[in-house]
């Protein structure tokens, strides 16, 4: 599987990350480089093999529905880049 | 260079203070950080606060084993009022607003903050070359990388900077930088070490773990940092332990597996020798060694390149310029300012990793990666269940080479996934494993030659039992006492 340089862009705009025209043909090389090396995996005969998403049979622990955290907002907004009475500001998304 | 165990007797007897301990060690960071870049953060401030309330619980009565004892903490773990970059220009501004449970539990047991240790950003790399701060030296040979991607732990431990570091290992992140800088390193069972705080790179193999150059005091340091953590969702359900109660016992009638695939080409000669005079050294305290298969060790790469990727590209979209970290200056709306933050922030190690991530993910593809890697990931993790039924700890190296030159492979990602070959399939299966070092490589541009560290590979909760064949290497041999010039 090689990937073209339009899925290089695909791919790069689904993962929310600007590539620039110059950057677009040494990152398609070495992402086709790596998908050579991933590649080994897919002839492999895993009928019947339960997938393993996890490093043990982990289940989701409930815990009493019960407030637990304090409120730390102002702890936690004075890292953010920009913020107004308490509310993050992004860039206007609804016309 | 003085052991932990030293350190806490030295501090027992009124012999030093935590005070004097921790500007000993500040005084050597001024002085050598500089060569070797092993700290990101250094506030003698804060480190010798922490050190006067140590000084004050011993006085007060109220001391431990580890009261005042220094630490490096790699800077991956959230410290209040720490800068906790994870070597991201992405996170250069950010000062963590809550501790890791790593850092409380270290807190709680009079540990003093040295300061924060380089690493590869966002934990991606066997090098420690992918530092938005700069590459770390290794301490034995400044041309040579410390491994990665805990490389500025396990620089600061070598170096005589700290005498014990934490550090995490999702595919190998601390037992390879231990190996190519001749110190111990463990990495303890999925589960054991809290992963609330620690910045997240692939959540189903990410495990906190410890570095010194004793096994005991790896065992010190894991009492410490091990413990059941509602906070952490994946936390095993399972009762504290001492790790140190097993050091002391004999080797005889112990059963190494010696894993067939992990001796095959592409293992280097002056590695594969050092570990060789390191199983007789093994047999001759009594172990025995049986041969055991790990049949599909190969694919362990192929299934490791998928399944982080996929998990760093879920874990890293929090980083988008909203709430915490690097915004771009200049955007124009709300998708370009996502993308040019993301662009700015990040190096290219983890941009790679994301967009191949994105991709296996992606629909379509999904089945054929993304499912196909999880399937042989259980292949692996069999494969360590059937071998353990013949042995109590599998042996064998932790890297295929000694420690390679400052940009050897840094332009070539691929080269450096293979030569993670012996520690990710310990990770797929979410065992424990160790690295000790046990003798060094050949010379290397007519100078002397590089640590080799022997890989001991637990069955799950065996950290005990590797410790205790570490501990018992380390009481007849030598090289953990080993230290380099600088």
């Amino acid at each position: 599987m090689s990937l073209s340089l339009d899925d290089v862009s695909r791919i790069a705009r689904l993962s929310r990350i600007a590539v620039t025209p110059d950057e677009l043909a040494a990152t398609q090389n070495q992402l086709n480089r790596i998908l050579h090396l991933i590649d080994e995996m897919r002839a492999v005969d895993t009928t019947g093999i339960e997938p393993m998403a996890h490093a043990q049979d982990v289940f989701l622990r409930l815990r009493e529905d019960a407030a637990t955290a304090p409120d730390r907002r102002a702890a936690f907004q004075a890292v953010a880049p920009a913020v107004e009475n308490g509310l993050y500001l992004v860039p206007k998304v609804i016309e | 260079m003085k052991t932990v165990k030293q350190l806490s007797a030295a501090l027992a007897s009124g012999q030093v203070s935590a005070v004097e301990l921790a500007q000993d060690y500040l005084a050597r960071i001024g002085q050598l950080n500089p060569t070797l870049n092993a700290f990101i953060t250094v506030d003698a401030d804060k480190t010798l606060a922490e050190a006067r309330a140590a000084d004050a619980a011993r006085a007060a009565g109220n001391a431990g084993l580890l009261t005042g004892v220094p630490v490096a903490h790699k800077d991956i773990f959230c410290a209040e009022g720490w800068k906790t970059t994870c070597a991201s220009k992405m996170l250069d501004n950010f000062v963590a607003p809550y501790d890791a449970t790593v850092i409380a539990n270290a807190k709680a047991a009079g540990l003093v903050t040295l300061g924060r240790a380089n690493m590869d950003e966002f934990a991606m790399g066997s090098s420690n070359e992918n530092s938005f701060y700069g590459a770390v030296k290794n301490p034995w040979d400044l041309n040579a990388v410390p491994g990665g991607s805990s490389g500025g732990s396990a620089a600061a431990v070598a170096a005589g900077l700290a005498p014990f570091a934490t550090g995490t290992d999702t595919g190998g992140s601390i037992r390879q930088p231990a190996s190519f800088c001749g110190i111990t390193g463990i990495k303890p069972t999925y589960g054991v070490v809290s992963r609330y705080g620690m910045i997240a790179y692939a959540s189903s193999l990410d495990q906190g773990g410890a570095f010194a150059h004793t096994a005991e005091d790896c065992a010190l340091l894991l009492n410490v940092m091990a413990g059941f953590d509602d906070k952490d969702s994946t936390s095993l359900e399972h009762a504290k332990e001492d790790y140190t109660r097993d050091l002391n016992q004999p080797l005889a009638g112990v059963k190494v597996g010696l894993p067939r695939e992990y001796f095959a080409e592409g293992l280097a000669d002056d590695v594969a020798a050092a570990i060789e005079a390191a199983v007789t050294e093994l047999k001759k305290l009594g172990a025995t060694v049986v041969d055991v298969s790990l049949p599909n060790t190969k694919l362990a790469i192929p299934s490791y390149y998928v399944i982080a990727p996929a998990e760093a590209s879920s874990n890293l979209s929090r980083f988008d310029g909203v709430r915490y970290g690097h915004r771009a200056a200049d955007y124009d709306g709300l998708a370009d300012m996502y993308e040019k933050t993301r662009a700015e922030g990040f190096g290219w190690e983890v941009k790679r990793r994301i967009l191949t991530g994105t991709y296996v993910l992606s629909h379509g593809y999904y089945d054929a990666y993304y499912l196909q890697a999880q399937k042989i990931r259980r292949i692996i993790a069999n494969d360590f269940v059937a071998a353990f039924n013949d042995c109590d700890v599998i042996l064998g190296p932790v890297a295929p080479t000694t420690a390679w030159n400052l940009g050897e492979k840094s332009d070539d990602p691929v080269a450096m996934y293979l030569a993670d070959i012996y520690t990710l399939g310990v990770n797929l299966a979410g065992l424990p494993a160790l690295s000790i070092p046990v003798g060094f490589g050949k010379s290397v541009d007519g100078k002397a030659g590089r640590p080799v560290g022997l890989q001991i590979i637990g069955n799950y909760l065996g950290e005990a039992k590797m410790l205790n064949v570490a501990h018992q290497f380390q009481q007849a041999t030598d090289w953990h006492t080993k230290a380099p010039q600088l």
